[in-house]
């Protein structure tokens, strides 16, 4: 098929067949001659020192081949690099086996490989461990506390960095203020949960001396830059692979031990090694999301307008910085201003070490944290005042005619239309109508309250102007086309979408096109697919080289047909001579002959029909959106459900709707699903009670609403595909909406909306409505 | 100590020497080398492992291998036919019930089963019956859509529901 409009194209996906017929290749699915399995013994202990390990009888056992503990580890290979420390941090890196001491539960303290799996598992239970436990940390404001046990002693501390800033007169707008709101608010950690659990094959292949690893990540490029030099392997002769990757939300960013233990086997024992995580390790063993402790005061003055914003955050970055762990929540500060004008603002960040599994990023990534704080604090407001939430939002909107803006906080918008999302929502959410039902109900006395739920949001995304990527587009000699990304994409389509810009660009059929991913033999250096970077960044990549491809194409065919290139047209796989639609030159001949060119051609013509093309975004995108969740909250037991989501979202030109619809279905809910379902809980010892899927609950199909979404279009100037990026948008508008539609429920009933925390559980929403009763008993 | 069992999967029979512990999905994937079934828990949760046995939807991590000596199985591998997806297949193809597709198969294989006891459920039963299954991308939606859409394509196709019933046990 060719379609005649890059933007807008509801195209099925060209990776769909080979997945829906059991056809794709997962890491867990690659099988090599000789492969041994790899087990990690991990620690039970939140907080332990490691007095001995035996290793005898696990070594003994039948189709145990060898075994390392973090000591000899050491020997060999560096701790995992964290990317762009935050300057005068206290860093503490994690190694790839626990070295002396253990500082969370699930953390790895013996490798081991065998000729199966099962013979792995079992002889894990043969290895013999001695701790000596030692007090944890599990709440971050504690742990930050003097006489709180060091987690890393060489830091003497486990504040691993403060930020404290302000800007604008915060002090004298609170002195003035019409009114003041406080709240402490809990962004709970979550587990990722991609359905494909992390896995990894190590191939070392002595003679040539090269190292192919196969590995659920996100980003093969930078897991060969950081095993480079873990391991002190020349660059150029690792080779990574992501084949078909199983979901990833952030959590598959990281580099892990796992990685660079397989590669460690591999190397002594010249055999391929596969290690393949088991769920329960996935709980303990990848990285977990948000974290955050907020503490948040707000001025405002009689309209509603928002005068000051005060902010205090613990971030909970768990036992060591992994790869993005101290960043992301400096993130939520980029974005604290949100789509509102507040000029005034004070901002102290905590990032506090604990004992607990290492924080990074989820789906969002620092900003549904800012989304999340400023959407509740925009409902107190308006609940002080009396007034709707819209009325507050409004009064508080960076206008529409005010982009390029800069925040107070210094972050610069592309472009936005905040105001129109909402008037957007609200008729399709039929707002006026829902608030009379909203009233009907409570006049009836109906068991089930209904709650309306707003969130307005911009977020930050197009990763990043420090992080470009190259796209390759090659016409072979037949006339059908190779692309070559740099960014990785794990379920988004990517290869649907690049296909589409290039079929647009060079008029072949999408059916010609093969987007190639996930490789660094074939692909040049990328910072693969993250912070809804892929199509922005990528995807500008991708059509800047199908035009210089195009441009080159034009030349020749002008040289075939003897003409200037501006004569040439092309339509339909032909150039042709405008006015002489006979002399023609067909696509295909053209790539054949830039291949092998014909005597006429003139000396300097560059055989071949090929564009290697790097993009640097100027800036980040920042798409918005307005959503409204509808609630039914039981008064008698506390149970919530979302009978109705409505979403307006703004991601500039949709290249594809279909893939946009998709991403925003599954953003949503994610967000859904930390409001209302999942929460990770540790106990007072740093024991992970909720350590897999029997406890931990991920929202099945019975448990989530159908979304009606619109579209609104606004066109970033950052790159010529006018592209936001989309894959975190959803999660970002979904988590104050819920929430502030549970807390818009419960409100008649004499429940402080500042006490209502996520996830909005019925245990939970049940003891508010108890305690506001005895209140008003 | 090995047990020999004997299987049919998708129409061709197998005999193998198994551990009594071996689980059915690890017999597929690495015995037999059918890596569509995939493993994504060890709680018998998400469905991603989930097969028909014996015309019967079952999760095959939590079924051994000599539990189903002498069984029928059907994998997401053996559900087209001649080159052609099977109605379900196409469904997710058609609405997008697919991102990374790792829940795909065992989606795929549930909804099959649903369909061949129901072959024209709501979308209430549609999510009642996938609650066995889960997936991270896609947040049902679509899903949904493609267990209608394959509804109304296997009502177009087959309009008597009886033979259907023993569709399952069908075996090439
Ligand atoms: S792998 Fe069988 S239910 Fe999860
Ligand atoms: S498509 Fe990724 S888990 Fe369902």
């Amino acid at each position: 098929m060719v379609i005649s409009k890059l933007v807008g194209a509801r195209i099925k996906r060209k990776e769909d067949p080979r997945l829906i017929t059991g056809g794709g290749t997962y890491t867990d699915d690659v099988r090599l001659p000789g492969m041994l399995y790899m087990a990690v013994l991990r620690s039970p202990h939140a907080h332990a020192r490691i007095k001995r390990i035996d290793l005898g009888k696990a070594l003994s056992h039948p189709g145990v081949v060898a075994a390392l503990t973090g000591e000899e580890v050491k020997q060999v290979c560096d701790p995992i690099p964290a990317l762009g420390p935050i300057e005068g941090m206290k860093l503490a890196l994690r190694p790839p086996l626990a070295v002396g001491k253990v500082t969370h539960v699930g953390e790895g303290v013996v490798a081991l490989v065998a000729e199966s799996r099962y013979q792995a598992r079992d002889a894990l239970d043969l290895v013999e461990v001695e701790y000596e436990p030692l007090p944890a940390n599990v709440d971050p404001e504690r742990a930050m506390r003097r006489g709180a046990p060091v987690i890393h002693e060489h830091l003497k501390t486990n504040l691993a960095y403060s930020i404290k800033q302000s800007v604008g007169d915060v002090e004298g707008a609170f002195q003035r203020a019409a009114g003041t709101v406080k709240a402490r608010l809990v962004e709970q950690r979550l587990i990722p949960l991609a359905m494909e659990c992390r896995a990894v094959v190590a191939h070392y292949e002595p003679g040539p001396g090269t190292l192919t690893i196969w590995n659920t990540t996100q980003n093969p490029h930078v897991l060969r830059g950081f095993l480079a030099s873990m391991l002190h392997l020349p660059e150029n002769r690792i080779r990574v692979i992501a084949p078909d990757v199983g979901g990833g939300f952030g959590s598959k960013i990281d580099t892990y031990p796992e990685e660079a233990l397989a590669a460690l086997f591999s190397i002594r024992l010249g055999r391929p090694v596969k290690w393949a995580e088991e769920r329960m390790e996935n709980f303990q063993a990848t990285i977990h999301g948000r974290g955050q402790l907020q503490e948040i005061e707000v001025a405002y003055d009689q309209d509603g307008g928002i005068t000051a914003l005060r902010v205090r955050i613990w971030a909970d970055l768990g036992a060591y910085c992994q790869t993005f762990t101290h960043a992301i929540p400096t993130l939520t500060l980029t974005m604290l201003n949100g789509p509102y004008k507040i000029p005034n603002l004070a901002w102290e960040l905590y990032g506090v070490y604990t004992n607990k599994t290492p924080t990074d990023a989820y789906r969002g990534a620092g900003r549904p944290e800012a989304t999340y704080l400023l959407e509740r604090a925009l409902d107190l407001v308006a609940h002080r005042l009396g007034r709707d939430p819209t009325e507050v939002r409004r009064r508080n909107f960076i206008p529409k005619d005010a982009f390029p803006y800069k925040t107070a906080v210094g972050t610069v918008y592309d472009s936005g239309d905040y105001e129109g999302a909402l008037d957007k929502v609200l008729r399709l959410a039929n707002y006026t109508a829902l608030r009379r039902e909203q009233q009907e109900r409570l006049q009836r006395g109906d068991r089930k309250l209904l709650g309306i739920g707003l969130s307005t949001f911009v977020e930050i995304c197009g990763f990043a102007p420090n992080m470009p990527d190259n796209a390759t587009v090659r016409v072979e000699p037949t006339g059908s086309v190779t692309v070559f990304t740099g960014t990785s994409p794990h379920g988004q389509g990517e290869e649907t979408a690049f296909a589409q810009i290039v079929a647009e660009e060079l008029g072949v059929p999408m059916e010609d096109i093969t987007v190639v991913h996930g490789d660094t033999l074939t692909t040049p250096q990328g910072y693969g697919t993250l912070g809804s970077r892929t199509l922005p960044v990528g995807g500008t990549a991708v059509y800047q080289a199908a035009k210089t491809v195009k441009e080159k194409a034009v030349q020749l065919a002008a040289h075939l047909l003897k003409v200037t290139p501006d004569k040439v047209s092309y339509e339909g796989g032909r150039f042709f001579v405008e006015d002489i639609p006979d002399r023609k030159v067909s696509w295909k001949e053209v790539a054949e002959k830039a291949y092998s060119p014909p005597p006429e051609l003139p000396a300097d013509f560059e055989p071949g029909l090929l564009a290697t093309v790097y993009f640097k975004p100027s800036n980040f995108t920042f798409p918005f959106g307005a959503h409204i969740a509808v609630v039914e909250v039981d008064r008698e037991t506390g149970d919530v459900q979302v009978v109705n989501y409505f979403a307006v979202d703004d991601c500039g030109h949709r290249i594809n709707p279909l893939l946009v619809e998709g991403q925003l279905h599954g953003g949503i809910a994610q967000g859904i699903a930390q409001d209302l379902y999942e929460e990770v809980v540790y106990d007072q010892n740093g024991q992970l009670l909720t350590n897999s899927l029997m406890n931990y609950a991920v929202p099945n199909p019975a448990m989530l609403p159908s979304y009606t979404l619109e579209a609104s279009v606004t066109p970033t100037p950052v790159n010529p595909l006018g592209a936001k990026g989309v894959g975190e948008l959803g999660t970002i508008g979904a988590t104050p909406a819920v929430v502030n539609a549970v807390a818009d429920a419960l409100k008649p009933l004499g429940v402080d909306p500042a006490q209502v925390q996520m996830a909005c559980t019925p245990e939970r929403v049940w003891r508010l409505i108890q305690q506001a009763q005895r209140r008003r008993r | 100590m090995l047990c020999n069992i004997q299987v049919t999967v998708n129409g061709r029979s197998y005999a193998s020497a198994v551990e009594p512990r071996l689980l059915l999905v690890h017999y597929l994937r690495d015995v037999l080398g059918l890596t569509g079934t995939h493993i994504g828990c060890d709680t018998s949760q998400c469905g991603a492992c989930t097969v028909l046995l014996n015309g019967k939807a079952v999760k095959s991590c939590t079924v051994f291998a000599v539990q189903a000596d002498g069984g029928i199985i059907l994998t997401v591998e053996g559900l087209a036919k001649d080159g052609k997806l099977h109605p379900v297949q196409e469904g997710f193809w058609e609405e997008h019930g697919l991102q990374c597709g790792f829940c795909t198969p065992g989606m795929i294989m549930a909804s099959y089963a649903l369909l061949q006891r129901n072959p024209n459920p709501t979308e209430a039963e549609i999510r009642h019956a996938l609650e066995g299954n889960l997936c991270r991308c896609t947040g049902y939606q679509n899903i949904v859509r493609a267990v209608q859409w394959a509804s109304r394509q296997m009502a177009e196709t087959q309009p008597t529901p009886a033979p259907r019933r023993r569709a399952g046990r069908r075996s090439r």
